[in-house]
């Protein structure tokens, strides 16, 4: 088997334990990129060979004198391309950020690189992380490595891809609606989003300042916990971030959830669904009970309105996040501009995709005199709704349970005339982002055809432990019954 | 939730988006659909419902005044589409505040 | 027609932290452009924004000066606008839970006082500047000033007059830099002037409607500008027409106010809550703490001049205009009064130390400042201490030397380092102690001009002056010109 189809914890383990060399690690994940990337276009840019070679050379080195700086040292990480890495062109998807190169780093990606994780490249994404299938890119679709001809899901698709299909074993991505958690489902790898504020967002680009997160993608449930601790934590640059200590979430993974109650939203298990998913997801709950939790139905009334409330708050957001690229300081400027007004409309109408022009629309319209108070103020009521489903949820349960996605990956151009029904892929994840709370999605079987299904473990604010623990005990018991899904060349 | 061509053209001029007629009438009908689709929330009971999205913020959270480290200016300029090499450059215009 | 003028402010103030806003950069003025930014001020994507909480503090101070009460918690929120000064495309500030609510500034002019009504006070940040080429020339911007921190002082419109204002406005800026709050350097920008201006019928409750000039960037143009306001709209209803609503913008290099091109009526800046900063509470304890650290405000200082020293309201005025000349008075005060003898009791002791200092510090200080073209500062470190002066003064205060001398004696201390004694004794610079030496200079004097004499006997009394002045001159200012006169007076009658 190919290191670069190693689990994260299997390579860890032969990292640690002098079988493999980071090097050897990284040149077979530089191989993978060339071989199957042409294809799946995960990656937007990747760094210069030779440099990334040293990096790898300087963690081998340190694990040989025994001061190796921790369990991401020498690990090849992708960074999806609106997080902000120092010299690396940042295009968020877009042709409005053609050229741009960040002067900082992401404070997530400084962090990575305080733990000796090497930054790979930038992967693809739906412009402006706006987006459910990673169709939206300006750059291309990134496809499912189960079957090219599907979508990897989005906005985060890059990154799926990328650990799907062996580039690279961790990679971040942000979620706002689901960016982490449905890619990860669609293509049968593990997304987990941090509760908000758990991860500092300076350096993300922001697309909803108050629900977006940066999350970990990774090829095992190790992974997604050894990387979301390792950015975690309080960042004084970043005003939202939580304060708390953050848990030690690998000791977390190794306890059983024996006692636990996991609980299934009536609302949401009745139709939406495909009945493989369901299926899929029962089977997994079922598995989850033989380890000792306890499955019980919780009432989540709201639930069910967390797109309307989406639609209206996170493009609202993003409508005024989107306002500062107008061809002044940064990025690309239309050519020929004979005023002040032709400079913005004509860099923001040529530069912005179709689907970032239609959120900025509606978000325009929804923050605008005369509607603020119809549209605006009133999702972001309900949304203290859907908070409160959650707060009385988890008096009753420990986590809640259910798959991540509707459907699984959906072939390319299926959704994308329709806007409305990409929206409505994302119902089971949004609902996580408005609330705060942190939610993971693991691989859970495959569907009717062939295709991976997630199920999502929804926890607490700053219960990122939790499911941890959930997703954890699932993935031990899935992997030894043979349940966890591979792609061909894994075992 | 119907919207109309000229509530289109007005919010395209806030956000500084240049449509041509078909685009015009394309955005018209696809935020028509959405915002009937958002009609759903009045089903709700909103009657004494705090906006949320303040509870999920840090409380207080501020810094020590105090000066860190800047940009040199050539980083600053680095990424503009237009400089003078001291300045971002701009079209001209008229003061407008 | 007899019309009055409704006049209102929003009064924009750079807050004197030492960073911005929002974010690290240094808050100064001046500058090669673009040297003083950061990803946050120049809304590089990804950058976030971290509240200066001495912004906060400085808010609260200016709050508390103008008795407004301050918010438990508050708040900021965006004001969504396109101006390539303005690189997020939409500034922080706060609209829906401003820092303070409802306060009173007090402005006496000419004897009377009014009372200025506050509606809020709030914070946000400043924009960068943007350099006009005109006629389609490019337009060049300068970041530097992107997110200096601004206090927004809103007033009702209870001004009556262009006077009336432009005291207010002094008045204003006189307390700021009292608390420390702000430079006051009009010419760097320290304060900007949005005014609000209609008229209406005396005795008439209802507001006209309204012109909004904005920009104002000087004391002067805010007169100017409401004036010809005021004037044009008089004009306008006094041919029976109405006044439209506009909003100008004042050009500071036209010094006039000019239309603003866009057509909106009312821009739609949809403001919504800041989603990238929490909400900050303000408790007790934190505003008792504000309340205890304000420096002494100018009306503070004011009464004490008065009452402790006794000056004339002329005076209080001028030694209390700017904290560090009032500072600088004290001082000179205080040392005086201890080398004349001891800490004295009672307004009755001081008067004569008080008022000496103060037209010694009006007047010669003063006047030496502006023709050196040096500032209070500058003067007391390097050439002048609050304690040389009041050595300076001694010898005066007890009129060893006469106004003239002491002139002298002052620029030569001035200069050099050399102790005041050693600067009277090497100018000779004493009073003619030797009244038998005055005799014979006043002889000598009234024999130089018989004429003069005579006609002083015809009756030309006014020529005293005339043969003091020779006295004075002929003994190099250093004659007691009182004695002189004396001894004048007494030889030219007693020989008529």
């Amino acid at each position: 088997m190919e290191p670069c189809d190693l689990t994260f914890s299997d390579a860890r383990r032969a990292l640690d334990g002098g079988k493999l060399s980071s090097l050897d690690l990284l040149d077979s994940c530089l191989s993978r990129i060339g071989q199957a990337d042409p294809d799946l276009s995960a990656f937007l840019f990747v760094a210069d060979h030779e440099a990334l070679r040293s990096e790898a050379a300087d963690a081998d080195e340190r694990r040989a004198r025994g001061g190796g700086l921790g369990p991401l040292d020498g690990i090849p990480v992708g960074v999806k391309d609106n997080i902000s890495v120092a010299g690396m062109p940042l295009t968020c998807g877009s042709r409005i950020l053609e050229g741009y190169v960040p002067p900082f780093d992401a404070t997530a990606v400084a962090r990575l690189r305080g733990g000796g994780a090497i930054i790979v490249g930038k992967t693809n994404m739906d412009e402006f992380a706006m987006g459910s299938s990673n169709e939206h890119s300006a750059f291309g679709p990134a496809r499912n490595p189960w079957d090219p001809g599907r979508v990897p899901g989005g906005s985060s698709g890059g990154s799926a891809a990328a650990v799907a299909a062996g580039m690279c074993p961790l990679a971040l991505g942000s979620d706002t609606g689901g960016s982490v958690r449905q890619p990860a489902g669609l293509c049968g790898v593990v997304g987990l989003k941090p509760s908000y504020g758990r991860v500092s967002r300076y350096g993300l680009v922001a697309f909803a300042s108050s629900l977006d997160q940066i999350g970990a993608l990774a090829s095992d449930v190790e992974g997604a916990a050894v990387m979301t601790r390792t950015i975690a934590g309080h960042d004084p640059r970043d005003s939202t971030s939580l304060a708390e200590r953050v848990p030690d979430y690998e000791r977390a993974l190794l306890s059983p959830p024996v006692r636990l109650r996991l609980g299934v939203p009536r609302e949401l298990s009745s139709g939406g669904a495909s009945p493989d998913v369901v299926a899929a997801v029962d089977a997994a709950l079922e598995v989850l009970a033989s380890l000792g939790a306890e499955i019980v139905e919780i009432s989540t009334p709201h639930l069910g309105y967390g797109v309307a409330i989406y639609a209206l708050v996170a493009n609202a957001e993003a409508s005024s996040n989107l306002a500062r690229y107008d061809g002044v300081g940064y990025g690309a400027r239309a050519g020929g501009a004979g005023d002040l007004d032709a400079l913005y409309s004509g860099t923001r109408s040529e530069g912005f995709g179709s689907e970032v022009r239609r959120r900025i629309m509606l978000g325009t319209y929804a923050l605008s005199a005369g509607y603020y108070d119809e549209y605006y103020l009133t999702a972001e009521r309900a949304r203290s709704l859907v908070a409160a489903d959650f707060e009385r949820a988890f008096r009753e349960v420990d986590a809640v349970v259910g798959p991540t996605s509707p459907t699984t990956a959906f072939p390319l151009g299926e959704r994308l005339r329709d806007p409305l029904a990409m929206y409505l892929a994302d119902a089971y994840t949004v609902p996580a982002n408005l609330a705060g709370v942190a939610a993971i999605s693991v691989p859970c079987g495959l569907g009717a055809d062939g295709m991976p299904v997630g199920l999502q473990i929804t926890a607490p604010r700053s219960g990122e432990a939790t499911m941890v623990a959930v997703a954890g005990a699932y993935e031990r018991e899935a992997v030894r019954a043979g349940v966890r899904p591979r792609l061909a060349g894994g075992p | 939730m119907a919207v109309t061509r000229d509530e289109v053209a007005r919010v395209a001029g806030l956000a500084k988006l240049a449509l041509s007629d078909d685009e015009t009438e394309a955005l018209r009908q696809e935020l028509s659909r959405i915002l009937e689709y958002v009609e759903k929330l009045r089903e709700l009971d909103l009657a004494g419902v705090d906006p949320s999205s303040r509870a999920l913020a840090a409380e207080g959270a501020a810094r020590d005044d105090g000066v860190g480290a800047m940009l040199d200016r050539d980083e600053a300029l680095a990424n503009a589409p237009d400089t003078d090499g001291r300045h971002f450059r701009v079209p001209g215009f008229l003061p407008e505040g | 027609m007899d019309f009055e003028p409704v006049i209102g402010f929003e009064v924009h103030v750079q807050l004197a932290t030492e960073s911005k806003i929002f974010c690290a950069c240094a808050n100064e003025v001046g500058g090669e452009p673009n040297t003083r930014v950061c990803p946050v001020c120049l809304g590089l994507p990804g950058s976030l924004p971290v509240l200066n909480r001495e912004a906060l503090r400085m808010g609260m101070t200016v709050a508390l000066a103008l008795d407004a009460e301050i918010a438990t918690r508050t708040s900021f929120d965006r004001k969504n606008y396109f101006y390539p000064d303005l690189p997020k495309g939409y500034q922080i500030t706060q609209s829906l839970v401003p820092l303070a609510t409802g306060g009173r500034f007090p402005v006496t002019r000419d004897g009377s006082t009014r009372t200025v009504r506050i509606r809020q006070i709030h914070l946000e940040e400043d924009a960068g500047k943007t350099l006009h080429g005109g006629d389609g020339t490019a337009s060049l911007v300068d970041m530097n000033r992107c997110g200096v921190p601004l206090v927004e002082i809103v007033t009702r419109p209870d001004l009556r007059s262009p006077e009336e204002a432009e005291a207010f406005l002094v008045s204003l800026r006189r307390l700021l830099v009292y608390l420390g709050v702000a430079t006051g350097k009009m010419h760097e920008g320290s304060m900007r002037f949005d005014t609000n201006v209609s008229l209406r019928r005396k005795g008439e409750e209802a507001l006209g409607t309204q012109t909004e000039i904005k920009n104002l960037n000087s004391f002067r143009a805010v007169r100017e500008a409401l004036r010809y306001e005021i004037e044009r709209q008089t004009r306008v209803l006094e041919a029976d027409e109405t006044v439209v609503h506009e909003t100008l913008l004042w050009d500071p290099g036209r010094e006039r106010a000019v239309a603003m091109r866009s057509k909106e009526i009312a821009p739609d800046y949809r403001y919504f809550p800041e989603p990238d900063l929490p909400e900050f509470a303000i408790d007790a304890a934190l505003i008792e703490e504000r309340r205890a650290a304000m420096p002494e405000t100018p009306s503070e200082v004011e009464r004490r001049f008065r009452e402790r020293y006794g000056l004339s309201a002329y005076d209080v005025g001028v030694l209390s205009a700017e904290p560090g000349r009032a500072r600088y008075y004290e001082a000179v005060v205080a040392e005086l009064a201890r080398r004349a003898g001891g800490a004295p009791s009672g307004t009755g002791d001081l008067a004569p130390v008080a008022k000496l200092a103060a037209n010694w510090v009006t007047v010669v200080v003063g006047g030496h400042l502006h023709s050196e073209g040096i500032d209070l500062v500058e003067f007391a470190s390097r050439a002048m201490s609050p304690a040389r002066l009041a050595e300076v003064l001694l010898p005066r205060l007890r009129n060893e030397i006469s106004e003239p001398a002491a002139r002298r004696l002052f620029a030569e201390a001035v200069r050099s380092a050399d102790s005041v004694d050693g600067i009277i004794e090497t100018l000779s610079l004493g009073r003619l102690g030797d009244a038998s030496e005055l005799v014979r200079v006043v002889d000598g004097v009234l024999a130089d001009c018989p004429d003069e004499v005579e006609r002083y006997q015809a009756g030309e009394r006014r020529l005293l002056r005339h043969f003091v002045g020779q006295v004075m001159k002929k003994t190099g200012g250093r004659a007691d010109p009182a004695l002189a006169t004396r001894l004048i007076t007494e030889r030219l009658d007693s020989a008529g």
